[in-house]
């Protein structure tokens, strides 16, 4: 049985059924980073004290520039889909997949750094909010990774099959990554720098 | 979302202005923080820029400045219970049950 709405939009929505899907399941991750960012607060607001400069802005900045740099790659390899090149579009979801990656193992580096000097989820209330945070959104952009390396191997032959439907899965997985970005810009300034 | 690969050649001008734009409000969000401003400050200024940066990917990378009903009816509902959930713990503030007279804050 074929999958209904994968590539003409349905009437009552005017969306395909993967578009419509995508956008309920991030309406859902909103309130899950919501959730955790209304805990930060009221653990913030409840502090007698809050640390400042706990956090290398160094490392933050480069990883906000990382992802940022991702989401243009992205938003890119559905473009040079749309434009019919798909070299292009291999070349950009390599260099979103790379990007990724690169942010991860910076992620790497910091939590080393930090669980080297005593400051694990245990050592206070900040870096137990700071690893809960970042570990989740860390999570997301391995599902992420996961998903960019089905689509660059086996997922990629359906190009051959049904150009339009992979289209619209590489446009999925944009709006997620783009989302992964968007709480990343927040989480940059809320942890690293106030 | 644009189908036209004329129109979606257009749009790779706009992706590569918007990224351009987000790399500069990262340079400011740092500038600022590096001027030490009064903390009430420092927070109003962070979350400005990070609203400024938020919006233009949701709107330019995430195509919803031209998006369909259905989901800014989605996305209105979720914003509504975001706000909620993000000041709902303030009111346990205001909760004094159980706390003596003249004891309350």
């Amino acid at each position: 049985m074929q999958i209904p709405y994968t590539v003409e939009a349905r009437p009552d929505t005017g969306l395909t059924n993967g578009k419509l899907g995508i956008w309920l399941f991030l309406a859902s991750e909103v309130m899950l980073f919501g959730a955790l960012f209304s805990a930060y607060i009221l653990l913030r607001v409840g502090a007698p004290e809050w640390p400042h400069g706990e956090l290398s802005i160094k490392l933050g900045a480069i990883n906000t520039v990382i992802l940022i740099s991702s989401s243009v790659t992205m938003v890119m390899a559905w473009a040079s889909l749309k434009m019919n090149n798909w070299g292009r579009h291999r070349l950009y979801l390599l260099l979103t997949f790379l990007l990724s990656a690169t942010f991860l193992v910076n992620k790497y580096f910091e939590y080393r750094e930090h669980l080297e000097a005593g400051q694990g989820p245990w050592h206070s209330t900040f870096f137990a909010i700071y690893f809960t945070l970042t570990g989740l959104h860390g999570l997301h952009i391995l599902g992420g990774m996961v998903v960019m390396l089905y689509f660059l191997g086996p997922g990629a032959k359906m190009w051959k099959t049904s150009p339009e439907q992979f289209t619209n899965r590489i446009e999925t997985t944009g709006l997620y990554w783009h989302f992964v970005d968007l709480v990343w810009i927040f989480l940059f300034p809320v942890l690293y720098l106030l | 979302m644009h189908s036209d690969p004329a129109e979606v050649q257009k749009s790779v001008r706009t992706y590569m202005m918007v990224f351009g734009a987000l790399l500069v409000c990262t340079v400011l969000t740092v500038a600022a923080n590096e001027m030490h401003l009064m903390v009430p400050l420092a927070i109003t200024i962070a979350l400005v820029i990070a609203g400024v940066k938020g919006s233009m990917v949701a709107s330019v990378f995430m195509h919803l400045s031209h998006e369909k009903k259905a989901i800014y009816a989605a996305l209105l509902l979720t914003v509504v219970f975001f706000l909620v959930l993000l000041f709902i713990p303030m009111l346990s503030m205001a909760d004094h049950i159980g706390v003596p007279i003249g004891m309350a804050r």
